[in-house]
C-alpha cells in the first residue's frame, strides 16, 4: 500500500472559543475569543508515543480533543493516515471512532458505576456493531482484558467499578479502548490520578501493549518527569502553541526555549540537601489568559531573556535546530552562546 | 529498646498513641492505629504515604476534628503543653483551633464561597475570634497578605477573579491570622503547576523563617517533600514505617523501610535516564481487615515469616532516625 510513515499530520491547528458578549460588543459587532489552541502543527509517526507536555491552560486537552474530533477546529488540517479528517460527516466519524480512542484522566468518573466492566467493554461493541451474539463478543472482552493483564478476565468481567482499585480501573479504561482494535489511542493525563506506586506499573502496561499491537499513542501530560521515560517525543506548549518540540533527551537535557527552562528547574526531585534553599524559579507569574494573548512571542511577558525584539516582530516560528529538535524562539542562538 | 523519644523541650506538638478509627455498617476501620511522634519548633514534618494510609486523618485528628463517623478512640494529642483530646468542642473552638494550631485543607483554594470577595471571606475568620473593628482587621488582612505576597487590592475581588496560585496564597494567609504556632498543610500544591508549585514551596519556607512556624506537610509525593521537609514521617495502612531527617531518607545511605525504599524508586526523577520505572505490585491492604504482622508483609519483597505475625514496633536506628521494620533491628 505504500502508506506514509505519519498516521497524523496537524497543520496550523486552531480552536478559538468565543466569550460571552457585553452589550456594547453586541451592537458594535464585536467578538472576542479564548484562543486555546492557536496555530499547531506536528506529525505523528506510526508506532510512536507522541508527549504533549504543559502547563493547565496551555491547549493540551483542547488539542487532544480536536484530534478525537469531539471538537471542530476553527482552523487548520488534520490529516490522519492521509486522509483529510479536519471536517467528518456521521457515518465517516463513526468509522474514524474505531480508530482513534481515548483514555481519560480520571478513572473513577470515566466508567458508569451501574456497569460491570464486562458492560462496559460490550458498550462500543453494540455500538459499533462488532461481533454476532454475547458469545463472540465475549471473546473479545476476554481478549481485551488479557491484554491489560487483567487476569483472569472472566473474575473482573463480573465486576463493578468500585470493585476495582484505581488502577485496576485505568487498565479497565485501556482495554475499552482497545476493544475495537483501533490504530490511534490519546491518553489525557492517564496516570495523575494514580498513585504513584502504582503510576509506573500502569505506563509500563501501556508500552507494552503499544509495542504488541503496534500502536501509536498521543500522551498528554502536565508531567515532564514521566513524559521523559514514557515517549518517543516530546512538544511542549505554552499558551496554545508549541514553543519546543524534539526527542525527550534533547529537549529535557538541551532545551533551548527558556519556558521549557523553567519548566525543568521547577520539577521537583527527591534529593537530599534542597530543604533549606530557596529554589530559583526563572520565569515570575502564571499563564495569562488565553483571551489577551500577549503580541509577539507569546511568552515574552515572563520571560526573563526578552529584548524589544520579541514583542515588536510578530510570533516567532518552530525551527528546526538540528536532529528533530525544533524550537519557537527568535534568541535561542544567542542564549546559547550566552550559555544561559 | 528504644522508643521515640519524648518530652523535648524543642517538641510545640507530641502525639502519643493516637488512635483514629471510623465506625462503619461493615466494622471497624482503624484510620490512624497507634502513632507516636512530635514536631519540632520551627521546623517542617513532611507526612508522606500512599491514598489512605491515614495522612490527611492524622491532620485532622492534630485539629481535633475528625470527619464522621471518626472519632477518636485514644491517646493524647499534646499541643504547646497541653493535652487537647479531652478539652470540649466549645474551648477548642475558642482558644485551639486556627488560634494554636491551622490547617490549610486539600483542595481549600477551590472551596471559597464564589459570591463573596476576599475581603468578606477573610473578615468573617477574624470576627469570629477577634474583637475587632473593621478598621483594625482590614490592616491585618493586609498585613497578612503582604506576606504571602499579594497586594491589599486582592480583598475587593472575587474568587474567580484570581489565579490558582493567588488562592492558595489567600487561603494560607487566612491560616496564619491568628498567629498559630502550628500549620498544617495537605496537599497544598498538588493542583497547581510545577512552577506555581515552586513558588508556593518557596513561600512556605520564607514564612517558617519570618515568622517562626512549625508545619506539618502531608503529600503523596516524595519528591516534593525532599524540598519542604526537614524531617519525613512515612505512612502505612495507618501506621508510621519510618521518620527520618532529610538526609537520612534522601541522602547517600538512605532510607531504611522497603516501603520507603520501594516508594522513592518509583518517585520519577527528571534528571536520570531510566529504561524501568519501578513500582509496587498490589494495593494498600483494607483496612477493615487489615493484615496480621507487619501492615506492609504482603508487599515487600524482603519479608520473612517472622513479618506475617508479629507487627514491629518503630525504634531508633540512629538519631533522630526510626524505623519499624523485623529486617532492619
Amino acid at each position: 500500500m505504500g502508506k506514509s510513515d505519519y498516521i497524523f499530520k496537524v497543520e496550523n491547528l486552531q480552536k478559538w472559543f468565543p466569550t460571552r458578549r457585553t452589550m456594547k460588543e453586541f451592537f458594535a459587532g464585536e467578538q472576542r475569543h479564548v484562543k486555546a489552541v492557536d496555530g499547531v502543527s506536528f506529525k505523528i509517526k506510526r508506532g510512536e508515543i507522541f508527549g504533549l507536555v504543559g502547563e493547565s491552560g496551555c491547549g493540551k486537552t483542547t488539542t487532544g480533543k480536536l484530534l478525537m474530533k469531539l471538537l471542530d477546529p476553527t482552523g487548520g488540517k488534520i490529516e490522519f493516515d492521509e486522509q483529510d479528517v479536519t471536517y467528518l460527516e456521521k457515518e465517516e466519524l463513526e468509522k474514524y471512532r474505531q480508530d482513534v480512542q481515548m483514555i481519560f484522566q480520571d478513572p473513577y468518573a470515566s466508567m458508569n458505576p451501574r456497569f460491570k466492566l464486562r458492560d462496559a467493554l460490550e458498550e462500543p461493541l453494540i455500538i459499533h456493531k462488532v461481533g454476532k451474539n454475547r458469545t463472540e463478543r465475549n471473546v473479545r472482552i476476554r481478549k481485551a482484558l488479557n491484554e491489560v493483564r487483567l487476569q483472569p478476565p472472566e473474575e473482573f468481567m463480573s465486576r463493578f467499578p468500585h470493585m476495582l482499585s484505581g488502577g485496576q480501573r485505568q487498565r479497565g479504561a485501556t482495554a475499552r479502548s482497545l476493544i475495537l482494535n483501533p490504530k490511534m489511542i490519546v491518553a489525557d493525563e492517564p496516570v495523575s490520578m494514580i498513585d504513584l506506586s502504582t503510576r509506573a506499573e500502569i505506563l509500563h502496561m501501556m508500552k507494552t501493549v503499544q509495542r504488541e499491537l503496534g500502536l501509536t499513542y498521543l500522551y498528554i501530560t502536565h508531567d515532564l518527569s514521566t513524559a521523559r521515560y514514557f515517549t518517543d517525543k516530546i512538544a511542549v506548549m505554552y499558551l496554545g502553541r508549541i514553543v519546543e518540540m524534539g526527542e525527550p533527551d534533547a529537549v529535557i537535557d538541551e532545551s533551548r526555549h527558556p519556558y521549557t527552562k523553567a519548566l525543568i528547574t521547577a520539577v521537583c526531585e527527591p534529593k537530599a540537601g534542597k530543604v533549606n534553599r530557596i529554589k530559583e524559579v526563572p520565569i515570575k507569574g502564571e499563564v495569562p489568559s488565553a483571551e489577551n494573548v500577549p503580541k509577539g512571542c507569546r511568552f515574552h511577558p515572563r520571560c526573563p531573556y526578552a529584548v524589544a525584539e520579541c514583542w515588536e516582530k510578530e510570533e516567532p516560528e518552530l525551527v528546526d535546530i538540528g536532529g528533530g529538535h525544533f524550537v519557537a524562539c527568535r534568541r535561542h542562538e544567542k542564549l546559547k552562546k550566552e550559555n544561559i | 529498646m528504644e522508643k521515640i523519644k519524648m518530652k523535648d523541650e524543642r517538641n510545640v506538638l507530641e502525639v502519643e498513641n493516637l488512635k483514629l478509627y471510623y465506625k462503619v455498617s461493615q466494622g471497624l476501620v482503624k484510620a490512624v492505629d497507634d502513632v507516636t511522634f512530635f514536631l519540632r519548633k520551627g521546623e517542617t514534618l513532611g507526612l508522606v504515604g500512599e491514598s489512605g494510609c491515614g495522612k490527611t486523618t492524622t491532620g485532622t485528628a492534630l485539629m481535633n476534628m475528625p470527619t464522621p463517623p471518626g472519632y477518636i478512640a485514644g491517646g493524647k494529642i499534646i499541643l504547646d503543653g497541653e493535652n487537647i483530646v479531652p478539652l470540649k468542642e466549645t474551648e477548642i473552638r475558642k482558644r485551639i483551633r486556627w488560634e494554636k494550631i491551622s490547617m490549610v485543607f486539600q483542595g481549600a483554594m477551590n472551596c471559597l464561597t464564589p459570591v463573596y470577595t476576599i475581603g468578606k471571606l477573610m473578615t468573617e475568620t477574624l470576627q469570629e475570634h477577634r474583637d475587632m473593628e473593621k478598621e483594625e482587621a482590614q490592616k491585618v488582612m493586609i498585613k497578612y497578605l503582604n506576606y504571602v505576597g499579594l497586594s491589599e487590592d486582592i480583598l475587593r475581588r472575587y474568587p474567580h477573579e484570581l489565579s490558582g496560585g493567588m488562592k492558595q496564597r489567600v487561603v494560607i494567609a487566612t491560616g496564619l491570622f491568628l498567629e498559630p504556632k502550628v500549620i498544617i498543610c495537605d496537599e497544598p500544591t498538588t493542583a497547581l503547576d510545577v512552577v506555581v508549585q515552586a513558588q508556593i514551596i518557596n513561600l512556605l519556607k520564607e514564612l517558617k523563617e519570618k515568622l517562626d512556624l512549625s508545619f506539618i506537610f502531608i503529600t503523596h509525593d516524595l519528591a516534593t517533600e525532599a524540598e519542604v521537609s526537614d524531617r519525613i514521617q512515612v505512612m502505612y495502612g495507618g501506621r508510621i514505617m519510618e521518620i527520618g531527617t532529610n538526609q537520612q531518607i534522601y541522602g547517600e545511605q538512605g532510607a531504611m523501610h522497603p516501603y520507603t525504599r520501594r516508594l522513592l524508586e518509583a518517585t520519577p526523577r527528571l534528571h536520570e535516564e531510566v529504561e524501568e520505572l519501578a513500582f509496587i505490585p498490589g494495593t494498600p491492604p483494607d483496612l477493615l481487615r487489615p493484615p496480621e504482622g507487619c501492615k506492609f508483609h504482603e508487599r515487600c519483597d524482603v519479608a520473612m515469616d517472622k513479618c506475617k505475625t508479629q507487627e514491629p514496633e518503630l525504634k531508633e536506628v540512629e538519631d533522630d532516625h526510626y524505623v519499624a521494620c523485623w529486617r532492619c533491628q
